[in-house]
């Protein structure tokens, strides 16, 4: 996943570095980097804005080393959505009101629904569809799934999870 | 000298008589001399001083075996060391296997099943009978064909905390999932294709609605977790509703759909079809059964094989045999 990280880093030569260094440990790509001098802190740091894109299980590990160099991290992308699941769904999706599903996600404030690619062959047969949910954390996602499987299991749609491949 | 007998004269049984036969000389150089000293089926039997393949050919000839003995009478005789058990499965009453099995450890007499009925309906009741009486109890060929994995995680990742247990236990769902994938074709059309290959049943419920999957699951649930669940605590969907263009978009995003048998340390207890990445080595082809072992020491493990058919099946059984009897030499 892709997101935005603001750094406050001390104005003297190596500093990037130990920002830079973590990330391309740990398999990240930096996509741009804002230096802004004239934001200079008060404590004479300077604001850094890193846009990195790094495997989504590896972010918490990624901003704890960075963490553990010494750097100040200002903030991280406010809307960052950091856990990622698609499921299938089957069944009369859409009849049984597809917008009331997403909205459901949605409302939760810590999940959305992020992308849907739905396919119905006929009108009367079953739709299938790919829902995608994305969740700040993890647990979010695991209540987001909950939300999910109780809404399909009224509606009698078959939901087909993934297997997860991290290990327990 | 090994006694056996044998109850249950179908395909698995016949399959464990040839493998005798054939493996004759394997068998013995682990287990020393043995004989069959009674075989019979659901309505005949045939005893005393025969050859195995005199038995076989009687059946094939004549639908049936010579004597009029039945099971019960059997183990009443009492005159084996081990009963092997392969009558066909019952996963809700466990019958007619259970009361055959119960009879023969009550006497001391060690089992050795195919049958996954009795272990799904009485497994801890079964395990504790064994052991009361002295005598041992082994279920190798319940649980993925061929493929070792009861006796694996038993003896071979002993010593290790097993955390997560996922796997194909179904080698009919799996090809009629793979060729789904392979087709876009609809479900009916892919069943009724297993069905003239003799890969599905006439009635394929038991396998497409993940019946089979979940006795199997509760016996591994039961015998890795040392837990005392029954079938109606794993929940179980089938794979019948699943439409082919489930497949076209799971490939877009990289997976496929599997039925998953999935049992873990903190109770999970399922059977679904499940998106399986396609880079993961349970994405599997055919009707080939597999397992994925999450351990704390070992790490991952990984066993594919074939998950029935008579040989493989008693492939298993005499794993069982050698296990009870063996002397440990490998030469």
């Amino acid at each position: 996943m892709r997101f935005t990280l603001i750094v406050e880093l001390e104005d003297k030569p190596g500093q990037l570095l130990k920002v830079i260094e973590p990330i391309s440990k740990i398999g990240g790509n930096v996509i741009s980097v804002v230096h802004d001098r004239h934001k200079v802190s008060p404590l004479k740091r300077v604001p850094v804005e890193f846009v990195i894109d790094v495997d989504t299980e590896k972010v918490e590990t990624l901003l704890n080393r960075i963490r553990e160099s010494g750097v100040n991290i200002r903030s991280i992308d406010e809307a960052r959505m950091l856990y990622t699941e698609s499921f299938l769904l089957i069944g009369h999706i859409i009849h049984t009101d597809l917008s009331d599903t997403v909205n459901r996600i949605d409302e939760t404030g810590f999940a959305e629904v992020v992308e849907i690619h739905i396919t119905m062959p006929k009108v009367s047969e079953p739709s299938t569809a790919i829902i995608t949910i994305s969740a700040r954390g993890r647990e979010e996602l695991g209540k987001a799934k909950k939300i999910l499987r109780e809404i399909c299991e009224k509606k009698d749609i078959l939901v087909i999870e993934p297997l997860n491949e991290e290990s327990t | 000298m090994i006694k056996i007998a044998l109850i249950g004269f179908g395909t698995v049984g016949r399959g464990f008589a040839k493998a005798l036969i054939y493996n004759r000389n394997i068998i013995q150089r682990k287990i020393g001399e043995f004989r069959v000293t009674a075989i019979c089926d659901s309505k005949s039997s045939i005893t005393g001083d025969f050859k195995i393949e005199d038995a076989i050919k009687y059946k094939l000839d004549k639908g049936r075996l010579p004597e009029n003995r039945n099971a019960e009478d059997i183990i009443e005789l009492g005159d084996f060391d081990v009963l092997v058990e392969t009558t066909p499965t019952d996963v809700f009453s466990g019958e007619p296997g259970l009361s055959y099995i119960k009879k023969a450890l009550t006497t001391g007499r060690d089992v050795i099943t195919s049958n996954k009925g009795p272990l799904v309906v009485a497994y801890r009741e079964l395990m504790t009978l064994a052991e009361r009486h002295g005598a041992k109890i082994g279920f190798e060929a319940t649980v993925g064909g061929a493929m070792p994995v009861v006796k694996m995680i038993r003896d071979e990742l002993a010593g290790n905390r097993i955390r997560r247990i996922r796997g194909i236990l179904n080698g009919t769902t799996n090809y009629i999932l793979s060729r789904m994938e392979k087709e876009k074709a609809p479900y009916p059309q892919i069943l009724s294709e297993a069905q003239e290959l003799g890969i599905a049943e006439a009635d394929p419920g038991y396998d497409v609605e993940g019946i089979d999957a979940g006795a199997k699951l509760v016996i591994l649930a039961n015998s890795v977790f040392g837990k005392d669940v029954k079938f109606d605590d794993v929940e179980v969907r089938g794979i019948t509703r699943i439409t082919p263009e489930a497949f076209e978009i799971a490939v877009e995003k990289g997976y496929t759909i599997r039925l998953i048998a999935e049992a873990d340390e903190d109770g999970k207890l399922e059977v679904s079809p499940r998106l399986v990445k396609l880079t993961n080595p349970l994405a599997i082809y055919g009707t080939l059964n597999a397992v994925l072992i999450e351990t704390d020491l070992a790490g991952e493990i990984f066993v594919i094989g074939r998950g029935a058919g008579e040989r493989e099946t008693a492939s298993a059984l005499i794993s069982d045999l050698v296990d009870f009897y063996g002397n440990c030499s490998f030469h």
